[in-house]
């Protein structure tokens, strides 16, 4: 594994799971990993497409961070964000590879404890799991 | 339209296994309306079949193409280059258009990505149900506008059956029966004398039963002389 | 005389019918057949041969209804537009009239998702009015229902089946209607346990005319547990039990018992609904006790005919 870090891609909201991720910047926690975050208006934007297409090209593991679902900025977008995971993972499922590779979390804004513990769960997700199809990817 | 159902992604990726270039062609007609076949779902599934593939360390080139409506030649036509540049072409689209890959290209080996189901409305979002099976003899108009045919699981010409529980069917209790259905609605259209009828014996030769069916409109058809116009501005 | 069989003979003679359901197995052992008929003989005017019932393999009911025939009962075979199209019902029409079988009961048939073999095409050329309607004229004209004419047609006794139970209520009625209309002799109904809505469905019976037309045999079903009640209520679309029954099959110390005492209790009091003509007993799984209900409720001995 030496050399490698872990790949992880965050789609987060602009809402509030961008905001929870800043917030969480400031506190100055760092990863062992590469994590791409990716901004988008709203989990509801999210396609299944996205998800697939990070994996496809080296994503070990995706994770969506919308809005909490009460409390949503666009109302029932992390709730459309959610469905979306829960196909992805049905065709992961399908295909022979890990669906808990992808998972939705929702956050509100001024959680700045979570975020770090979403990424962290993450990266020991992919760690353990290692690349999709082993090392040379 | 015609609703249809991607097939299990272990059963389409063991079809395509022994090839190494697949053209994936999916189809922006019924089957993206009905979100089975259209440009979102061959992306998804061919990107799907390269984590598996990247998993399980398989090399194999996927082409993900859609066209406006894979049951007719001349859409067909703008990919031909792809799909017989391919060694294997998955069809997206219902069985129609993998047939009509089919038929223009004999040699070519072309494989169903979709199970091809029925002829179907959007009841809500993500939900379609069966309103006609193509008998080719509607007879709607005497069964209160809801066809008995499709709706019925034993197709009755007079019923209800005697399975008919708080108005639902025996063979799936989450579905109307047909036939209460038709009854209330005839009952709201004051013409309840049509059920009290006996409706005869079916005449099943307009159907599948009577073989293959070819409908034909002769106006529409091209003279030789039109055709040989056509050929030439082609 | 429409067949001259004998369960038309009791029906005009005025006197209460009786009929019990044979089961035929799941094999090709024709020795359940033969225990059945000699168990029963004498306790009904005709035993009725289910046909693949709830879409299960077994016996044909016509080959089951030539092996009771050998033991001098009389059959009523069931004949289901399930697994025939309208050449093969005709066919078998004509092939039962010949080996003797004189009443058939037509019947659309239970979906094959009940049965044991579900991934099966079904065929439903017809539904159960269609296939009175088209045995009735080949017997009365002698014509096919395609227009052949027939030579030697067919004469049988026509039976239905009516559910007063299933949806919705208003239309079960007109649907007998139809049936008679359609030509059924006779009808045997669904297992009455809620006898407020069966008596509702024979006065309208009654008020159209329709008990003139047609014998109606009252179905009854002999319980042997509260478990066989619960799941008559619960599981089988468009049968009603009531909970008072349910609850007398649970209280019972010898719920066998109660179960006989059950049935003649309701065989007494259809024979005093006017209109309803003779019961038809089902004792699925539990012919032996046909006998002993038929005893106990006073339905012997059978008449006979010369």
């Amino acid at each position: 594994m030496a050399g490698r870090k872990p790949k992880v891609v965050g789609f987060c909201c602009e809402r509030h799971g961008m905001d929870a991720a800043v917030l969480s910047a400031r506190s100055g926690k760092e990863f062992d990993a590469s994590v791409r975050l990716v901004q988008v208006p709203c989990t509801g934007r999210v396609d299944g497409m996205h998800i697939l297409k990070a994996l496809e090209d080296g994503a070990d593991c995706v994770f969506v961070l919308g809005c909490l679902e009460k409390n949503c900025y666009y109302d029932t977008g992390s709730i459309e964000g959610r469905k979306r995971v829960e196909y992805v993972k049905q065709m992961l499922s399908e295909v022979g590879v890990e669906k808990e590779r992808v998972e939705m979390f929702n956050s509100a804004s001024t959680n700045a404890w979570m975020f770090p513990e979403i990424v962290s769960k993450m990266v020991a997700l992919a760690k353990k799991l290692g690349p999709i199809g082993g090392e040379k990817q | 339209m015609i609703v249809a159902k991607r097939k299990p992604l272990n059963e389409i990726a063991e079809m395509v296994a022994p090839y190494k270039r697949v053209s994936v062609i999916g189809c922006r007609s019924c089957v993206a309306i009905c979100l089975a076949g259209g440009e979102k779902e061959v992306k998804m599934l061919v990107s799907a079949l390269k984590v598996k593939n990247k998993k399980e360390g398989r090399d194999q080139e996927f082409e993900a193409l859609v066209v406006e409506r894979q049951c007719e030649k001349e859409w067909v036509k703008e990919v031909e280059d792809k799909v017989l540049g391919s060694d294997i072409t998955l069809s997206m689209a219902c069985s129609l258009g993998a047939q009509t890959i089919g038929d223009m290209y004999p040699s070519h080996v072309t494989f169903p990505g979709l199970n091809t189901g029925i002829f179907g409305v959007p009841e809500e979002q993500g939900v379609w149900s069966e309103k006609c099976v193509g008998c080719g003899n509607c007879i709607i108009h005497t069964t209160g506008g809801i066809c008995p045919i499709s709706r019925c699981a034993k197709s009755m010409l007079n019923g209800p059956c005697g399975g008919s529980a708080n108005r639902k069917c025996e063979v799936n209790l989450d579905t109307d029966c047909a036939w209460s259905a038709i009854y209330d609605r005839l009952k709201i259209q004051n013409r309840l004398e049509l059920i009290e009828k006996v409706t005869p014996a079916k005449d099943w030769s307009t159907s599948h039963a009577g073989g293959r069916r070819t409908y034909v409109r002769e106006d529409a058809k091209l003279t030789p002389h039109q055709k040989k116009g056509k050929e030439a501005i082609q | 005389m429409k067949a001259g069989s004998n369960l038309e003979k009791v029906f005009e003679s005025g006197k209460f019918a009786v009929t019990a359901e044979i089961g035929p197995p799941q094999s090709a052992n024709p020795e359940p057949l033969t225990h059945h008929a000699k168990m029963m003989k004498g306790s009904a005017d005709a035993f009725n041969l289910t046909d693949n019932q709830t879409a299960v393999v077994r016996l044909s009911s016509i080959a089951s209804a030539v092996i009771i025939m050998r033991e001098g009962i009389e059959p009523v075979i069931q004949m289901t537009c399930r697994d025939r199209n309208r050449i093969a019902l005709q066919s078998d029409l004509f092939g039962a009239a010949a080996l003797g079988i004189k009443n058939v009961l037509c019947l659309t048939g239970d979906h094959q998702i009940f049965g044991n073999e579900k991934p099966a095409k079904n065929v439903f050329d017809f539904d159960s009015i269609v296939e009175l309607q088209v045995f009735d004229q080949l017997r009365r004209e002698g014509r096919q229902v395609g227009g052949e004419v027939v030579k030697d047609p067919p004469r049988t006794y026509l039976g239905c089946a009516e559910n007063p139970f299933a949806t919705p209520y208003e239309y079960r009625v007109s649907r007998l209607a139809k049936k008679v209309a359609a030509g059924a002799d006779f009808c045997q109904t669904q297992a009455i346990f809620d006898m407020v809505m069966f008596e509702k469905f024979m006065d309208e019976v009654r008020s159209r005319g329709l008990d003139k037309k047609i014998h109606i045999l009252a179905g009854v079903i002999p319980m042997k547990s509260a478990g066989a009640a619960r799941y008559m209520k619960n599981k089988v679309p468009g049968m009603i039990v009531p909970n008072e029954i349910v609850d007398r099959m649970k209280n019972a110390k010898d719920p066998k018992e109660e179960g006989i005492k059950l049935c003649i209790e309701q065989i007494e009091h259809l024979k005093t609904v006017k209109g309803v003509h003779g019961v038809h007993i089902m004792a699925v799984a539990w012919e032996e006790i046909v006998p002993k209900i038929v005893e106990m409720a006073g339905l012997l001995p059978r008449p006979t005919f010369q």
